[in-house]
């Protein structure tokens, strides 16, 4: 890996269980700033929680125990002294499924100011009309502002759900497989739009499409499972690299096909 | 096989339509033994609309006989309206507690326990409000009278609670787990999601939770005829005692002369609670189903 490029983040020996079962295991890698890196590998594998781990979303499952590391520009987000509401507006998350909430378009966008309890009008104006424009759907709803977000198509929900996440300004994206409900055409804007996110912000992106993580990444981390069904890192590198001369049997009968 | 399931299609709409034909039924049936009040001569004389909602007094069986429903709809008014200030809060803590702040593990406890309140039957709650509730009311109140509206909107909670803590916490629960991680994801609290989103998006039900809710405790008949006291009266005190319109039914019907003004009289006022709570009843429905779409992301 190229290593000029600043380390964002990094996780060291990372086991999550869910009771006694170990969905992950053992994985290590450094996800480079301003970059995008994609993980792949087939169901069941540990990609989402794997994803999951790096704003601990997993803590909403009962019974989920992490071990291991992960630091986001060096600092440990599983210390015991980690404000969550501070690290998950640092790393934002867009989901598999489009879910904006039933509110208006303006409100979707300024949910996460006013939670903040940000009240000045004109500020959140303007972050919600930077916010959208960064997830380019400005012109498309610039009309519509305060119809509900019900109302967009699939597409345009996403990138709703993108623009809801750049409001309160992360420096980290972690999206789960954010086309898999989408068609084509939208699929494609919302790859357009991850190359130029990437300009200011670090992006990890699950995706089952190997295509995609083709096409969009940086990086490619392939995951699968062991004999146990715990999801393990088997290559990680760059995304031309994986995708042309994979090092390892397991990812190149992966990304032809043999099996997934 | 086609027969039979053509079969079972028509079984099926025939029980449905048995359901909704006897709802009409006893609708006509109220509204045909109330029918003297408008053509019957004499019975008109005596009881009219005029009568019902232009005077002040009920008393049926004095020797003017007088059948004002602005008493009887005040009394009914009050109870409803302590039942649901002290049986909505509660309900709606009850139903984010479970649905939002604990783990299932509890909430399959504390669900069903809740929901078996309305398992008892209402006399039981009535003996209760009787001996305990009327005791503290007056010892907390100081009412010169032990059986009131506030007593009587006490034990009614009761029997309110369980209904709208089961329809609002159906109502959060069906607010996709995909919105409360949006929320989560975005730095929210556990409470700012609860109360910012979850509780927005299930509006539509809650509301319906306090419909039905404000129906039933309109409705409920032993538990207002044991500790409301039954006196039909005009007044702005909550601790003066009420009587209520399904108590006046329920009281006077087994003695009433079959025909007479006062018979028709309390058919008429049955028709009345009828309509009342099935238009509640309805906007409730209509509301649940709104939410339910608008979850669904239909508009």
């Amino acid at each position: 890996m190229n290593n000029k490029l600043k380390i964002k983040i990094s996780v060291r020996n990372l086991n999550i269980y869910y009771g006694k079962f170990l969905a992950i295991k053992n994985i290590t890698l450094d996800i480079p700033e301003r970059s995008i890196t994609a993980v792949i590998g087939p169901s069941g594998c540990g990609k989402s929680t794997f994803l999951r781990a790096l704003n601990r979303m997993n803590e909403l499952l009962p019974d989920v125990k992490t071990e291991g590391e992960v630091s986001i520009d060096g600092r440990n987000i599983y210390s015991p002294d980690v404000d969550l509401v501070k690290l998950r507006r640092n790393v934002g998350m867009v989901f598999q499924r489009p879910n904006p909430f039933p509110k208006s378009i303006f409100e979707n966008v300024a949910f996460g100011l006013r939670i903040q309890g940000i009240r000045d009008r004109e500020r959140i104006e303007e972050t919600v009309e930077l916010s959208l424009r960064r997830a380019a759907l400005w012109d498309e709803v610039k009309d519509k502002l305060y119809k509900s977000a019900l109302e967009l198509s699939g597409g345009q929900q996403q990138r709703l759900c993108i623009a809801r996440a750049l409001a309160v300004q992360p420096q980290v994206i972690l999206m789960d497989e954010p086309a898999s409900a989408l068609d084509p055409i939208a699929t494609l804007r919302i790859e357009d739009l991850m190359r130029e996110l990437k300009e200011e912000y670090t992006i990890v992106i699950v995706t089952h499409n190997m295509q995609q993580a083709a096409r969009v990444s940086d990086f490619t981390a392939f995951f699968l499972t062991d004999e146990d069904r715990a999801g393990m890192l088997i290559e990680y590198g760059n995304t031309s690299d994986i995708f042309t001369m994979p090092k390892d049997p397991r990812t190149e009968g992966y990304i032809t096909g043999r099996y997934g | 096989m086609e027969v039979r399931e053509k079969l079972a299609y028509i079984i099926i709409s025939l029980l449905a339509s048995v359901a909704i034909i006897s709802v009409i039924l006893i609708f006509i049936f109220i509204a045909r033994e109330s029918l003297p009040i408008f053509f019957n001569p004499e019975i008109k004389k005596e009881a009219n609309l005029r009568v019902f909602f232009f005077t002040r007094d009920w008393q049926p069986i004095s020797l003017i006989p007088k059948y004002s429903f602005i008493p009887l709809i005040v009394g009914t008014v009050k109870v409803t309206i302590v039942a649901i200030v002290i049986a909505f809060p509660l309900s709606l803590g009850a139903a984010l507690f479970t649905s939002e702040f604990i783990p299932g593990k509890f909430r399959e406890i504390i669900k069903p326990v809740i929901e078996l309140f309305s398992a008892i039957p209402s006399v039981v709650l009535g003996f209760f409000a009787l001996m305990n509730i009327a005791t503290w009311v007056q010892v907390l109140f100081h009412a010169s009278s032990r059986l009131n509206a506030v007593t009587a909107g006490f034990a009614l909670a009761f029997a309110v609670i369980p209904i709208t803590y089961t329809i609002c916490e159906d109502a959060l629960n069906t607010v996709p787990r995909e919105l409360r991680e949006a929320s989560i994801a975005l730095g929210a609290t556990k409470w700012q999601t609860a109360v910012k989103v979850v509780l927005p998006a299930a509006s539509g039900g809650v509301f319906a939770g306090i419909m039905l809710g404000l129906a039933r405790a309109m409705g409920e008949t032993m538990i207002v005829l044991m500790v409301s006291g039954n006196a039909a009266q005009i007044t702005l005190s909550f601790l003066d005692s009420v009587r209520t319109i399904p108590a006046t039914i329920a009281a006077e019907m087994g003695e009433v002369a079959f025909g007479s003004a006062h018979y028709a009289t309390l058919f008429f006022l049955g028709l009345l609670l009828f309509s009342i709570t099935f238009v509640i009843n309805y906007i409730a429905s209509t509301l649940l189903e709104r939410t339910q779409k608008r979850l669904r992301g239909e508009r």
